[in-house]
């Protein structure tokens, strides 16, 4: 059995929502406040959001796409900010500026829309997130699968997605250790694949351990 | 008036709620990292502090929160402030200013107020490292903070979003005091000069209001209030107030009645000593007219069970409320996996995400039309309902409030 080089540390991540004050009523004050909003704002409203909801997987993608949907009645406008995928993302910064350019490009070609009153207002909140290491560690492939198993989905959601954030940055934890740590690197790049947005954090748990089960015996 | 009382100053004798109840609902896992949490704060003090032991929402969820914060090893104590009826006729009165309503509070009633305020710090002891104070009753007891710690935390339950200005400007002289201030949605606040946070109210899976229920006693409460159980049943929980709209509920089911057979069951508190109430239920009454398929129940306080049967029983449950608090009815329906079509105000629209937890409305149509939807696409309203669950599991539970309470404390104290 291959030992690790280093050992993986579950970890828990649990946040607080801190409220901003910042709020739009409408498109362009929504345009306004991103510009100006923070990443923790942005990091709240797209990868905190997406853990919350994590069960629904129909469509479902970020509190901008929602409230252009359901508060401003723009599903076009939805649809496209929906379809930013955080896993594309390094940095904050970079998400928040194609959130920026997306609005702008939407409300260039719907000037109508700018102005128009949305059903419920658009609260701006930050995630205070604070993280705990978990009982669970591994140092070899099995006793990894055995700790996936025992822990919450929002450890999987901190190693699987917002992973990408931190160095080393644009991969997730699982994938990264399996490479670097335990040389499986055709692991890691299959798990690498497993779409978050189509899949609940249960599916993608049981998929990862899927495509373990056949490393067990090597 | 309130009696003065202190309760669980550590983990008391006897049978208490413990965290351990919870794993079989929210999981193992789940249990231990609220654990871990609480190990960074092992041996630390809380104190919350309310002005009622029992009855309302704020002492219901305290009655849970501290014995589970106890149970992680934090030593926790809950005081209620001392009153007379006076006392509690002014906070009335603030509480209904705070909300928006006309109110100039008299010189003696802020004398009054200030004066109770007084005494209870006399009374009380502020040794905790954390005191949590809840609402606007007892939020000038933070008089007595000396230098940190503790740390002082105001917990508003109620939407201050609106207020009558003169008297928001009295409680933001003590509000301004404190170190943070946690709020129910980010729809209730203002803007205020210490940092906010979120903590959505909670339900406890494992109260009387939300335990799974046998079905014999569902079978037999409807047959209690003549509920035929092989047809549709459409709900509101409410008491009979304007701003719940039942009139519009009873609108709404005539234009369903139009196209699919139901019955409608309008569940409510007694109205006995609130004039208003009585008013309402009689324009109920008058609205529902002869029809046998309208159900209207006067219920009383201790009717958590029949509650809990009645929305079990239910095909949709519906929330047709004009202005709304949070809105725990709608949480309890959707712990119980029930499709609600509910309308887009206060703290609903956090509950209820349009087409994945239940279906969000703006009028009595729009109300008709999605009851009708759900009614003919069964499958739909089953996911939704399914979904509804995940979503209290996730973010409404009991279990999630202590979390939030710690990680609370943790960021106050510099800790996180």
């Amino acid at each position: 059995m291959k030992m690790a080089e280093t050992l993986f540390q579950f970890m828990a991540a649990s946040s607080l929502t801190r409220i901003t004050g910042q709020r739009a009523t409408m498109l362009m004050e929504l345009l306004e406040e991103l510009r100006r909003c923070s990443p923790a704002s942005i990091f709240n409203h797209t990868f905190q959001t997406l853990q919350e909801h994590h069960f629904l997987t129909g469509g479902f993608s970020n509190d901008f796409a929602q409230w252009a949907l359901t508060a401003c009645k723009e599903p076009q406008l939805a649809e496209r900010l929906a379809s930013l995928d955080i896993r594309h993302y390094e940095t904050l910064t970079d998400l928040k500026a194609d959130l920026v350019a997306t609005l702008e490009d939407y409300l260039a070609l719907t000037p109508e829309a700018a102005r128009r009153r949305a059903f419920e207002p658009f609260y701006f909140c930050e995630a205070v997130t604070v993280v705990v290491p978990t009982q669970w560690q591994a140092k070899t492939l099995p006793e990894f699968c055995e700790a996936l198993r025992r822990v919450s989905v929002h450890t999987v959601y901190y190693h699987f997605v917002t992973a990408r954030l931190r160095e080393p940055l644009a991969v997730n934890d699982f994938s990264w250790w399996l490479e670097s740590s335990l040389g499986l690197k055709d692991l890691g790049d299959k798990i690498e694949q497993i779409d978050i947005y189509t899949h609940t954090l249960e599916a993608v748990r049981q998929s990862i351990l899927e495509e373990a089960t056949p490393w067990l015996t090597v | 008036m309130a009696d003065g009382l202190t309760t669980e100053t550590t983990s008391a004798p006897g049978k208490l709620i413990s965290l351990g109840d919870y794993s079989s609902i929210v999981g193992s896992a789940e249990v231990d990292e609220i654990r871990a949490l609480a190990q960074r704060l092992s041996g630390k003090s809380v104190h919350m502090v309310n002005s009622t032991a029992v009855g309302g929402g704020v002492a219901e969820i305290l009655s849970r929160t501290v014995p589970i914060l106890c149970d992680c090893g934090l030593r926790c104590r809950w005081d209620v402030m001392t009153g007379g009826n006076d006392f509690f006729e002014v906070t009335k009165a603030f509480h209904n200013a705070l909300h928006g309503m006309p109110y100039k509070a008299s010189a003696q009633a802020l004398e009054l107020f200030l004066s109770y305020t007084e005494q209870n710090i006399g009374q009380l002891t502020f040794d905790g490292d954390f005191v949590v104070i809840h609402d606007p009753q007892p939020v000038a007891l933070v008089k007595a903070r000396g230098t940190p710690p503790p740390h002082w935390i105001w917990r508003c339950h109620i939407d201050v979003s609106n207020p009558q200005p003169a008297l928001w400007d009295f409680v933001l002289n003590f509000v301004r005091r404190y170190d943070a201030a946690l709020f129910s949605s980010p729809s209730f606040t203002r803007p205020l000069p210490i940092p906010q946070y979120l903590v959505s109210p909670a339900i406890d899976p494992l109260s009387q209001k939300n335990v799974p229920l046998d079905g014999d006693f569902v079978q037999k409460t409807l047959e209690r209030f003549s509920i035929d159980p092989k047809r549709t049943i459409l709900t509101q929980v409410s008491r009979f107030d304007r701003l719940k709209d039942p009139l519009g509920v009873i609108q709404a089911y005539k234009l369903v009645r139009k196209y699919k057979d139901c019955q409608l069951v309008l569940a409510g508190g007694g109205a006995a000593d609130d004039p208003e109430g009585g008013q309402v239920l009689s324009e109920v009454r008058a609205a529902a007219g002869n029809d046998p398929d309208i159900h209207i129940l006067e219920l009383p306080p201790w009717s958590a069970l029949e509650i809990n049967a009645l929305q079990r029983a239910s095909t949709i449950i519906i929330q047709k409320s004009l202005r709304e608090g949070f809105g725990l009815t709608v949480t309890e329906a959707l712990w119980k996996k029930k499709p609600v079509v509910a309308s887009a105000v206060g703290g609903i629209p956090f509950q209820v995400i349009h087409k994945f937890t239940g279906m969000l409305t703006h009028s009595v149509e729009g109300t008709a039309y999605q009851i009708r939807f759900l009614l003919s696409n069964p499958a739909i309203a089953a996911r939704l309902g399914e979904n509804g669950h995940q979503h209290v599991k996730e973010n409404f539970l009991i279990t999630g409030n202590v979390k939030r309470y710690m990680l609370m404390f943790l960021n106050v104290s510099g800790a996180a």
